[in-house]
């Protein structure tokens, strides 16, 4: 209060531009944000459409029949199955593996481990389009056949540089001290590690795997090109389009959607509580 | 036996992912360069007979749509730049309690495949969708006026996919800047825009760098957005390895596309990450 009757049109002017520019951003921020959803309502509308022809385009009524015949259409039903046990062999794979490194990366210093680094800042960096076509050269080469398996094999490979990421900043900033006192107590390093460091990086272990799932279930560029005659959901959308998509897709979408909304927030929830008892 | 256990037990730790990156990262590139010296065909087979002139081919025949890949790239990561500054900058200093919830409603579009939310684009970019429609009743667009199959549409979609991916490292960067600097920097008598351009600016670079190692590579190597919004007019590289290796089964030609492209895109990158240090921006793709 004192400023401002000392110094009354500085400091008036200054404020109020200040507001003001904070308050545009404020209003761009909200409209990039609903630029960005956009999309997402369309697919949600158009769940619930009721289409003349094969082409889901224009509304033309509203009805829940997608619903009820969700999986009415057998071959999307499959691929809609098929991404989710491709998702969760890999993200599990993923999970394991890139936990090896991200524990190894975060706690011991040892030789190779500059080139493990760059390997995995490659596998980060290069497209994924290059990925999938390198994959797919090897599986020529070796005129091996493609299908499910080798969809897996691409999905860990992108996978395991996030798991690895997410793991080592836990192990970094792991108390080494709780690990001691385990040592004091008598426990020898297996027992330690299972019953006091494991559990503390669990929450960052299955972070990365869910990380994983989710690129997986979304995945599209790598899996094109291994994926031989297997189809997947996203694959699955991208032959349907030239013939119509049919609006289960939407609903799917829509579904999985929530699902992931569901998980995001319960587990945010989970988080929060847990560090308000802490 | 204890000091043995210890020393063996980060390469064991490291093993079973290690010999994945290698036989299915480093072994693919080496086979995929081989594969571009092959000469054959499907039926008979390849042989390895050092054949570079599919090289030669490959930059005479394609070269138009490699150089268009890089600049529609580039473009969309122009503008995703300056979209996405002001954006990380509100959030990061004025979004307050709610900052996690805005970085959540930027994340929602990934709760959505990226096929699906770009064909839903397509779906409302028609030039008789509920976006032009209406303005060309109103007289504000011509009737001819279109998007869908122009530059612009593809550059659209590039952006939209990738916007994510330059708002939230501008925002770890930005977040992470002590306000003490900043106070520091208002008692110096620094006005705003000289506080902006000597002091945010600076520290929120290394941000921006890596939103642009995130943006430019993927968007450059994009085949989704210009087969789904563009036309032939707009073919870029990704879409012509794709055709080249699964509808034309041309594998040295493809092959050695996909290699230029990757040549091109990773030797930018790591003179790039060299300059900035690999774990940042690992860190930061990460968050």
């Amino acid at each position: 209060m004192t400023t401002q009757t000392l110094t009354p049109p500085v400091a008036t002017r200054t404020r109020r531009r200040r507001i003001t520019g904070a308050r545009v951003m404020h209003t761009y921020t909200w409209l990039i944000i609903l630029w960005l959803v956009l999309p997402i309502f369309v697919m949600i509308l158009f769940g619930f459409n009721n289409p003349k022809g094969r082409f889901n385009q224009t509304w033309q009524g509203f009805t829940f029949k997608w619903y009820k015949d969700v999986f009415a259409i057998h071959e999307l039903t499959s691929a809609l199955w098929l991404s989710l046990v491709i998702a969760v062999v890999s993200s599990l794979i993923a999970g394991a593996i890139g936990t090896g490194i991200g524990y190894a990366l975060g706690r011991y210093q040892f030789r190779g481990s500059g080139t493990l680094n760059l390997l995995l800042f490659a596998t980060m960096a290069s497209p994924e389009l290059v990925m999938g076509a390198s994959l797919l050269s090897l599986f020529v080469s070796l005129n091996s056949g493609l299908g499910a398996p080798t969809i897996v094999i691409g999905h860990v490979l992108f996978s395991i540089s996030f798991v690895t990421t997410v793991v080592r900043a836990r192990v970094i900033t792991l108390d080494r001290s709780i690990e001691e006192a385990a040592a004091d107590l008598g426990a020898n390093g297996w027992t330690t590690f299972w019953k006091v460091t494991f559990p503390i990086i669990l929450p960052a272990v299955f972070s990365g795997v869910m990380l994983a799932f989710a690129l997986s279930i979304d995945d599209f560029v790598v899996t094109n090109f291994i994926s031989g005659n297997a189809t997947t959901f996203p694959l699955y959308i991208w032959g349907a389009t030239r013939v119509g998509l049919p609006p289960q897709v939407n609903v799917m979408g829509t579904l999985i959607f929530a699902a992931g909304i569901l998980i995001a927030v319960i587990s945010n929830l989970r988080s929060r509580s847990k560090a308000k008892r802490d | 036996m204890n000091r043995v256990k210890r020393t063996l037990a980060p390469y064991l730790l490291v093993l079973p992912g290690g010999l994945w990156l290698l036989l299915f990262f480093i072994v693919p590139m080496a086979a995929m360069v081989s594969l571009s010296l092959q000469q054959g065909d499907v039926i008979n087979g390849y042989r390895f007979t050092g054949h570079w002139q599919t090289y030669v081919d490959a930059i005479t025949d394609y070269r138009v749509q490699l150089i268009r890949s890089l600049v529609y790239g580039l473009i969309a990561t122009i503008i995703l730049i300056v979209m996405a500054f002001p954006m990380a900058y509100w959030i990061a200093f004025h979004g307050g309690k709610r900052k996690s919830t805005y970085l959540f409603l930027i994340l929602l579009p990934f709760f959505v495949s990226f096929v699906l939310r770009t064909i839903s684009w397509r779906q409302l970019l028609t030039d008789d969708g509920v976006l032009l429609h209406p303005l060309k009743e109103a007289g504000l667009l011509s009737s001819g006026f279109h998007i869908l199959g122009t530059p612009s549409a593809v550059i659209f979609g590039l952006v939209y996919n990738s916007l994510p991916f330059m708002v939230l490292p501008i925002y770890v960067a930005l977040e992470r800047i002590d306000p003490r600097v900043l106070e520091a920097a208002r008692d110096l008598y620094a006005k705003p825009p000289t506080v902006f351009s000597r002091v945010v600016l600076p520290l929120a670079l290394p941000g921006v760098f890596a939103g642009v190692l995130m943006t430019f590579v993927p968007a450059s190597a994009d085949y989704v957005n210009s087969q789904v919004l563009g036309s032939s007019s707009t073919t870029m590289i990704g879409q012509v390895i794709q055709a080249q290796y699964l509808a034309n089964s041309n594998y040295p030609m493809a092959s050695a596309l996909s290699f230029m492209l990757m040549a091109v895109l990773l030797v930018g990158v790591f003179a790039y990450a060299r300059a900035l240090g690999t774990e940042d921006v690992m860190n930061a793709a990460a968050r």
